[in-house]
């Protein structure tokens, strides 16, 4: 086995601090694997933007010798990066789990072709949902794909991994996962960076056995990659990836992956730990070893019980998810308890934030501070274009909406509770269609609307409306362009005309596009969302149609660095006759001054809320004086003279 | 300080209050003084007006990066609401600094919850060391809001295990990078929070 370069610092994690000052940076997770990939040489790095992935190609694009680029979806960023590859480019292509769902069906096939330059998915869970749709176990591809996966703990592992990744993939000859969490990417810690190694392109060489996977071909390369996976387990178990951290407490012993060893390592200094930095193939003899030397065994691995499951199907007693959660991080405070009870020890009730889900902690008796407090979601900006199409949709009555992924769907939350489904990437075209064709009886004259973001329509949209036109779908779709990326921070793509590197390029013409899918061009309109008015009669002229059609919205978004603020508005608080129908546009910069009740006189009680702006947020977008009766809401400079 | 010589400072407020920036320079500051440092970032969502926090955690050897529920040595609450959501993470001698600066979410605006009649005196309650004071009216005074940053690391500074003047000096040499004209205002911000607190 050659010596990989990285491996034995590895082993001296977190003795970094050892090193002079000059020599430490502070970076995030992200930070560190674009560093990582650079210093090994990655010519072509891909993705898509995504959270916690976003900033490892945000990172990456400053490297002016490496092409970076956004891709329009996972699948083409893989694409792109195998194609790299193949061409003998090291390549990475970053993306969050759900990104690996849409770049799977490249994933599947690549690991029967496998690599030329080094090619690696760093795929990031989102563990805990911080900003997801779901959790997902990104590790469960490497066993499907039959693929490596490499899991580092923290930043300082992800920047040497992502290099042992490469030579990973090269001396074995296929694609390797490593799997990143929350904890890791969006987690700032001291690495110690190096330079550059420039590699020597090899060059794209044909050989269609090996490259074009027609049945003939991929039935003899299956072997090859079972073979292959039989190698890799023989590697696992002599990887120095994969080693004890020895401890004299003999009670428990932890097998952990990715960023619980750390959490292990707080928790429980002394117990003996297995790191599993290769953690697919699992290196069974080494695990087998420390079952012998300790009592009991505990699998530590967020979020599904992989390991657990292939060491008990080895014949290993082992316990994991009957006794931890399978969802969340297992911070110490979830893994303590857990351990403290498995050891048969009293667990005294001192935490509020329990575990998600099972095992249940006991009641408590006692009120905890804060424990009765607000909630504070996440809500739209101040001035954000979306106010007013979401107000519009949560006053018109009789419909279905199906929504996307994107800040818009936050239009799901109060005020509006104008969304009726949010699925997945571009999701909103074929429910709709679905919503349409499936309906029952009673929903007759219902009105099907989809709602999809600029980005997440040239992402997955497009199929979905081509769909929707081909099979004279009756749904009217809210095109929202806002000309950005925006949940994940105003990333930029086809719809923006920049570059990841900011350069000028194509700014796709969303009313050519969607007229090229099939909509007829008078079933098109552009609208500017901050025209209630329009907005209200373009959506009930396009519903009322029984045919497809798309209303475009044409105003940026609010983070965007061209977006252009006004002068603040004000609450001429003699005029205000509290009647709260600014408060359902949702704009965070509109508060409540007074509350009163007033008695009608045929003794019903009205409830009235009087309100203010605060000048310091609002950017005089104009959209909250249309919606006031008496015409309270004016200009600040107006109100002072 | 913890008994394994780390110290752990949970920094809370909402998206857009510098939350993310008080960490950052806590966790260079503690760099620069040849501690291990780990800090965890916020995105995504988080940026949406929603809750917003970040842990700190410096010393010899710092594993995980997560601050536990009862272990925080220090908690930054840049708003009073927020300093109540998170103050079980303080352990029972910690202390809490409160900007008492009220933001109201739109759900307690339209009517749908309650915002609490004095989250400040709930923490007292709960027998925690609280510090609380307007850092919005100090900043105001100075003539930017956005000062209200460097008026809690000032009021946070006799806290630390490094000097203040450290710890100011780290946030002057930063805006001195970035924006030069801006460190005059700040070195009076930091010196208003400190005095404050009462600790200067």
């Amino acid at each position: 086995m050659p010596e990989c370069s990285g491996v034995k610092e590895v082993i001296k994690l977190n003795q970094v601090t050892a090193k002079p000052a000059a020599e430490r940076r502070f970076m995030s997770g992200n930070e560190a694997v674009a560093r990582g990939a650079w210093e090994a040489g990655c010519q072509v790095i891909t993705a898509y933007p995504g959270t916690p992935a976003t900033e490892i190609l945000e990172y990456a694009g400053q490297y002016e010798d490496m092409y970076s680029e956004w891709s329009v979806n996972e699948k083409v960023s893989l694409e792109v990066a195998i194609g790299a590859s193949l061409a003998g480019s090291r390549s990475l292509c970053a993306m969050k789990h759900v990104g690996l769902n849409v770049a799977s069906d490249a994933l599947m096939t690549q690991t029967l072709v496998g690599v030329k330059g080094g090619l690696v998915v760093a795929v990031a869970d989102d563990v805990g949902l911080s900003s997801s749709q779901n959790e997902q176990d990104s590790r469960n591809w490497g066993r499907f794909a039959n693929v490596p996966v490499l899991e580092p703990s923290d930043a300082q592992e992800a920047y040497q991994m992502v290099q042992h990744a490469f030579e990973l993939s090269e001396q074995f000859d296929t694609p390797v996962i490593l799997r990143l969490t929350t904890r890791i990417c969006h987690v700032k810690a001291v690495v110690s960076p190096g330079e550059r190694r420039e590699n020597e392109v090899a060059g794209f060489e044909k050989d269609m056995a090996k490259y074009v996977m027609v049945p003939g071909n991929a039935k003899k390369r299956i072997p090859v990659m079972f073979e292959r996976l039989e190698e890799l387990r023989r590697h696992s178990e002599a990887s120095e990836l994969n080693y004890l951290h020895p401890g004299s407490d003999q009670r428990v012993g932890f097998i952990t992956s990715g960023p619980t060893f750390l959490h292990v390592l707080e928790s429980y200094p002394n117990a003996p730990a297995l790191k599993l930095g290769l953690s697919h193939p699992l290196p069974m003899e080494k695990i087998r070893a420390l079952s012998q030397q300790v009592e009991r065994l505990v699998v530590v691995e967020e979020v599904d019980p992989l390991l657990e499951t292939e060491i008990k199907a080895a014949g290993i007693e082992v316990s994991g998810k009957d006794i931890l959660p399978r969802m969340g991080e297992l911070a110490p405070h979830v893994l303590r308890p857990a351990i403290e009870r498995l050891l048969g020890n009293a667990v005294p009730i001192e935490t509020k934030v329990a575990p998600p889900v099972e095992p249940k902690v006991e009641a408590k008796t006692e009120k905890v501070p804060g424990d009765d407090l607000f909630p504070r979601p996440p809500t739209m900006c101040v001035a954000c274009p979306h106010l007013g199409i979401y107000y519009c949709l949560s006053h018109i009555k009789n419909t279905y909406i199906a929504g996307d992924i994107g800040c818009y769907t936050l239009g799901a939350g109060h005020p509006w509770n104008a969304l009726d489904t949010c699925i997945c990437m571009g999701a909103s075209m074929g429910v709709a269609l679905g919503l349409d064709k499936g309906r029952s009886k009673d929903d007759d004259k219902k009105n099907i609307i989809a709602v999809i973001g600029d980005s997440t329509f040239l992402h997955m949209g497009m199929q979905g409306l081509l769909d929707i036109t081909y099979n004279k779908g009756n749904v009217t779709v809210l095109l929202l362009d806002n000309r950005a990326v925006g949940m994940t921070g105003g990333q930029d793509g086809p719809s923006t005309g920049r570059s990841l590197q900011g350069e000028e390029t194509l700014r796709v013409d969303f009313r050519k596009l969607v007229e090229a899918l099939g909509v007829k061009p008078e079933r098109i309109r552009e609208v500017n969302p901050y025209e209630l008015p329009t907005l209200f009669t373009a959506l009930r002229e396009e519903t009322k149609a029984n045919e497809p059609s798309v209303i475009i919205t044409n105003q940026p978004c609010v983070l965007v660095d061209f977006y252009a603020p006004k002068p603040p508005l004000t609450v001429e608080e003699p005029d205000c006759n509290g009647c709260g129908n600014c408060l359902d546009l949702g704009c965070p910069a509109i508060y409540v001054t007074r509350r009163e009740t007033e008695v009608k006189p045929n003794g019903k009680e009205k409830k009235l809320s009087f309100v203010q702006i605060d000048s310091a947020a609002c950017t005089g977008c104009d959209l909250c004086p249309k919606t006031c009766a008496p015409d309270a809401i004016v200009p600040m400079q107006t109100a002072q003279q | 300080m913890s008994e394994n010589n780390i110290t752990n400072i949970l920094v809370a407020g909402i998206g857009g209050q510098g939350v993310m920036t008080a960490a950052e320079i806590l966790s260079q500051t503690a760099l620069q003084q040849g501690f291990d440092v780990k800090k965890t970032e916020v995105a995504g969502m988080a940026q949406r007006g929603g809750v917003v926090t970040s842990h700190v955690r410096f010393g010899a050897r710092v594993l995980s990066p997560a601050i536990a529920p009862g272990e925080a040595d220090i908690l930054i609450g840049f708003e009073p609401a927020e300093a109540l959501r998170w103050c079980t993470h303080l352990r029972k001698d910690g202390v809490a600094m409160v900007n008492v600066l009220r933001q109201k979410p739109p759900v307690v605006n339209t009517g749908l919850f309650d915002y609490p009649d004095d989250p400040v005196a709930e923490i007292r309650e709960a027998g925690i060391d609280v510090h609380a004071f307007d850092a919005g009216a100090i900043a105001r005074e100075l003539g930017n809001p956005k000062l209200v940053n460097t008026v809690m690391l000032g009021a946070i500074s006799g806290y630390l295990p490094f000097s203040a003047e450290v710890l100011k000096s780290a946030i002057l040499d930063r805006f001195r990078q970035h924006k030069p004209k801006l460190v005059e205002i700040n070195e009076q911000a930091f010196e208003a929070g400190r005095k404050a607190d009462g600790t200067s």
